[in-house]
């Protein structure tokens, strides 16, 4: 077998630049001449992921089309931090929809610059977890249905935080919202059938499908950019932890992004026209209650008496994604590869070395 | 101006949001000590020059080793490295090979042929070194490079004291000693051979010399009384490793016993195995964990089959045996001696039992003190004769080659700071950069570089170099395993990961700083800081 010497960058792409690659090689978020989409002022919470997500995405949409991008937006906590009358922290052409239309918003925009002739200029719509998985849903669907040419991206934050932490749809079973049980056996979250927006996408089997969180910025963009190189309905889900909705320090969100996807517990995976194309397998697996111990809308699960029986089903739901998905399958295609393979020269996030260069056997 | 209904402000940004307010805790930017670091006892810049060998600048990287330390590739070959056995990657998978990309740069300056910078403006102030070993060359390095004139004394016929006469030539090449020598001579020192100072303040009041560095070492060996056969013969280790040297080697025969459990009991015998002894054995009191040897030592010469005999003490010496007497440890970890007798055969008995420091040369010097064998200095390396400063292994330390340039490093500074009539004051002490402050997620998996070694047969018949060096691709892979502990390496992290867009890059080597007008203290940075370099403090209300 052909050896291929992969070389050894330090941090890899693990980091969000890396002096020692070649500049083309690095993140659109090292480059200082970034769009900041989402810029500085904005009255999101210390720590917000969705803020994160949302510069992370949009800036790498905004590089993808050249800066000829115009997003709609729905109601939800983007909208509401990023524009108080009469201020606006968005560096892009942005309308504010309704809560539950975003998806047709942008439609109309799209069948607009269909018209006009502008197939240079794209289009976005965002909103979070309630306006997508709740109350948007049925624009979306029919967004999905009609394939309009439109990268539809959910910011999931688990619940309605804009207006005081209300369960959506998208809200994991056994954690605590202000409309869930407080208090009795079970409180939080019941165990339900949940709603699981990117397989529901997958359904209507449209050009393509991807989940991406904040704590791994090169497969975002990467995400991102393959999107918007594709035309028609897409849809992208992005995992952005809520310090102030799910209890936790301003300073952990990277960290439970992270703790989520090495648990199995939010799985990382691409898929085209309803199929799974790549996943991100889990690098250092952690149980679950590395995942659910920093956060207060878990904490009734540990305690004086652990509730070990929840966490033994939660950890049930992360362990069958880990085996839906093969989060653990060496010979799983990986988007990390799927990555590379844009790149001229593969790097390695591991150190393959051919060991007769390093003078052992 | 025409506003539409219900309109009755003028857009604007957000930017007049200075969302900085918000703040309790502030986030800065600091250098922690990398334990590397904090560890070498010459106080090199560990971190720093792995940052440049890590993008393939090499002669840098060697400029920034070569300013606290003049001999990379002898370091390379003969440092203990107990850096890596402080290195945090060794919590994670095996410490950073630091040694063997120092012996990579050493090889790399003297094969490209690199020199030194040019030293600072001339001070006028003569000052005399004593023994052109580690300690005195490395004295004489750092006082030429502040301008001073430096004349080295050497006793002995060529520079290296120990470095030449007590380390074998497998493991440091005289080539890479002379090399490394030639560097500091291009500098201005002059070096007087065959010049032993019998008295220093004669030789100081002859050469109208403004300060003195002792740096003489411990040549004189121990001895142990051993009832002797008038034919026995009795040699020591010290002289066995000088008479390397010469043109006689030493006739140790073909059965050879050494005395003793430290380093030079291992040189001596591992020595008599390529001089052609078919039995080399160690005799030494105590147990392996006691033995003062170096670990990797020891391995290396039970790995040529020099054999050790374990709680012995030699009894007696005749012709060609010897008498041993079986101890045992005591409650103590003492070994006590149990009466029961063997008798081994040999052809000499090498005794390695440590060595003193001929201390002639400062007799009647008034106000320096001597204590157990070795010169008094006092915290900046000065003794109680002002102006006389000592260092190496003649004053109270650990006895080795990394320890004495260290020792030349800091008397060259306090020397300099004395003869301004000033007292060096050391920079404070960074906070340690301990592993609990890394965030090792982002680092690539990678395990040690291992350097080749000669194989077995060819190390047990020649004085070839045991271990080899990196070549160029591994040197590099090695120098990339560096965790950057406590000191930015400009990866971008703080400035992507803030959700505020409240961090300035300043592009290449210019590092980052915070916009305070927008950052709302989430820490974010702090913690995906994959080094450490960022911490949260408190602001003041």
């Amino acid at each position: 077998m052909e050896q291929t010497v992969v070389k050894f960058y330090q941090t890899g792409t693990f980091t969000v630049g890396n002096r020692l690659l070649e500049p083309d090689q690095r993140s659109v978020q090292a480059n200082t001449q970034r769009n900041n989409s989402l810029n500085s002022g904005h009255r999101a919470c210390q720590g917000c992921g969705e803020a994160l997500g949302a510069r992370y995405a949009i800036d790498a949409a905004m590089q993808a089309t050249n800066g000829q991008l115009i997003a709609a937006n729905a109601t939800g906590c983007l909208e509401v931090f990023s524009t108080p009358y009469p201020e606006t922290s968005w560096q892009m052409p942005w309308i504010h929809s309704l809560f539950g239309n975003t998806a047709a918003v942008a439609t109309g925009i799209a069948a607009a610059m269909r018209v006009k002739g502008r197939s240079d200029v794209r289009v976005v719509a965002q909103g979070g977890d309630g306006g997508t998985t709740d109350i948007g849903f049925g624009c979306l669907s029919g967004m999905f249905e009609r394939n309009d040419d439109v990268l539809y991206i959910c910011y999931d934050n688990e619940a309605y935080m804009n207006t005081g932490v209300q369960r959506s749809s998208a809200t994991p079973p056994a954690a605590r919202t202000a409309t869930t049980m407080p208090v009795g056996p079970q409180p939080g979250n019941v165990f339900g059938q949940g709603k699981n927006l990117p397989q529901i996408a997958m359904a209507h089997e449209i050009p393509y499908v991807a989940t991406a969180t904040v704590a791994d910025l090169r497969d975002l963009e990467y995400k991102v950019t393959k999107a918007m190189s594709m035309r028609g309905a897409r849809y992208i889900h992005i995992f952005v932890p809520c310090p102030l909705g799910w209890g936790a320090a301003s300073h952990d969100t990277i960290r439970l992004a992270r703790l989520a996807t090495e648990s199995g517990f939010f799985p990382v995976f691409e898929a085209e026209r309803g199929e799974v194309t790549g996943v991100s397998r889990i690098r250092h697996q952690v149980p679950i209650e590395d995942y659910l111990k920093p956060q207060k809308r878990f904490a009734h699960l540990f305690g004086a008496k652990p509730d070990i029986e929840t966490i033994a089903r939660l950890q049930a739901i992360a362990d069958r994604n880990i085996r839906r998905y093969g989060l653990l399958d060496e010979a799983a295609p990986t988007a990390a590869q799927n990555r590379f393979k844009r790149l001229r020269d593969p790097l390695g996030d591991r150190a393959a070395y051919p060991a007769t260069n390093v003078g052992v056997e | 101006m025409q506003k539409p209904f219900a309109i009755t402000l003028d857009v604007g940004s957000s930017l007049a949001n200075h969302t900085g307010s918000w703040r309790n805790t502030r986030p800065v930017y600091l250098d922690r000590l990398p334990p590397c670091n904090h560890q070498c006892p010459a106080g090199e810049n560990i971190q720093a020059w792995l940052f440049h060998a890590e993008s393939g600048d090499y002669e840098q990287a060697w400029r920034v080793l070569v300013e606290d330390n003049p001999f990379p590739a002898i370091m390379g070959r003969v440092c203990y490295h107990s850096c890596e056995g402080a290195c945090n990657r060794g919590q994670l998978d095996a410490p950073v090979g630091i040694n063997s990309v120092e012996h990579f740069l050493g090889d790399q300056a003297i094969a490209q042929g690199w020199k030194l910078a040019p030293v600072a403006a001339a001070s006028g102030k003569k000052i005399l070194v004593v023994g052109a070993g580690p300690s005195g060359l490395s004295a004489a390095y750092h006082l030429a490079r502040l301008g001073h004139q430096v004349t080295v004394q050497e006793a002995g016929p060529l520079p290296g004291g120990m470095m030449r006469f007590g380390i074998p030539q497998y493991r440091l090449p005289r080539h890479v000693l002379d090399a490394e020598v030639q560097r500091i001579v291009d500098l201005g020192v002059h070096i007087d051979y065959n010049t032993k100072v019998s008295n220093v303040l004669e030789a100081q009041q002859q050469g109208g010399f403004d300060a003195v560095f002792l740096a003489v070492g411990a040549h004189i060996a121990k001895r142990a009384f051993i009832p002797a056969g008038d034919s026995a013969r009795v040699l020591d280790a010290v002289s066995v490793l000088r008479s390397m040297e010469g043109e006689d080697k030493p006739m140790l025969g073909r059965r050879v016993v050494v005395y003793g459990g430290g380093n030079t009991a291992i040189d001596v015998a591992r020595t008599a195995k390529r001089l052609g002894a078919t039995e080399a054995i160690i005799v030494y009191r105590r147990n392996r964990e006691k033995m003062p040897a170096h670990d990797f030592e020891v391995e290396e010469a039970l790995q040529e089959g020099v054999l050790i005999k374990w709680l012995s003490t030699i009894k007696q010496a005749g012709e060609s045996s010897i008498t041993v007497e079986k101890m045992a440890l005591d409650d103590k970890g003492f070994p006590q001696p149990t009466g029961e007798f063997e008798t081994l055969e040999a052809d000499s008995v090498v005794l390695a039992l440590g060595q003193d420091v001929d201390l002639s040369l400062i007799e009647g010097v008034p106000g320096l003190s001597v204590e157990d064998g070795v010169v008094r200095v006092d915290v900046n390396m000065m003794t109680g004769y002002a102006g006389i400063f000592a260092g190496g292994d003649m004053v109270p330390a650990e006895r080795n080659v990394t320890v004495a340039i260290g020792h030349g490093k800091k008397a060259a500074r306090n020397i300099d700071a004395w003869l301004k009539g000033s007292a060096y004051v050391a920079p404070p002490k960074k906070e340690l950069a301990g592993f609990d402050k890394l965030n090792t997620w982002y680092y690539s998996d990678a395990p040690k570089t291992v350097r080749p070694m000669l194989d077995i047969i060819r190390r047990q018949s020649t004085f070839e170099e045991v271990q080899g060096g990196l070549d160029e691709s591994n040197a590099l892979f090695e120098a990339r395993r560096c965790l950057s502990c406590g000191n930015c390496f400009e990866c971008d992290n703080c400035y992507g990961v803030c959700p505020d867009n409240a961090v300035i890059k300043h592009g290449p080597g210019k590092r980052f700083d915070f916009n305070y007008d927008y950052c709302k203290g989430c820490g974010i940075c702090v913690a995906e800081c994959p080094c450490g370099a960022i911490k949260m403090v408190p602001e003041e209300v």
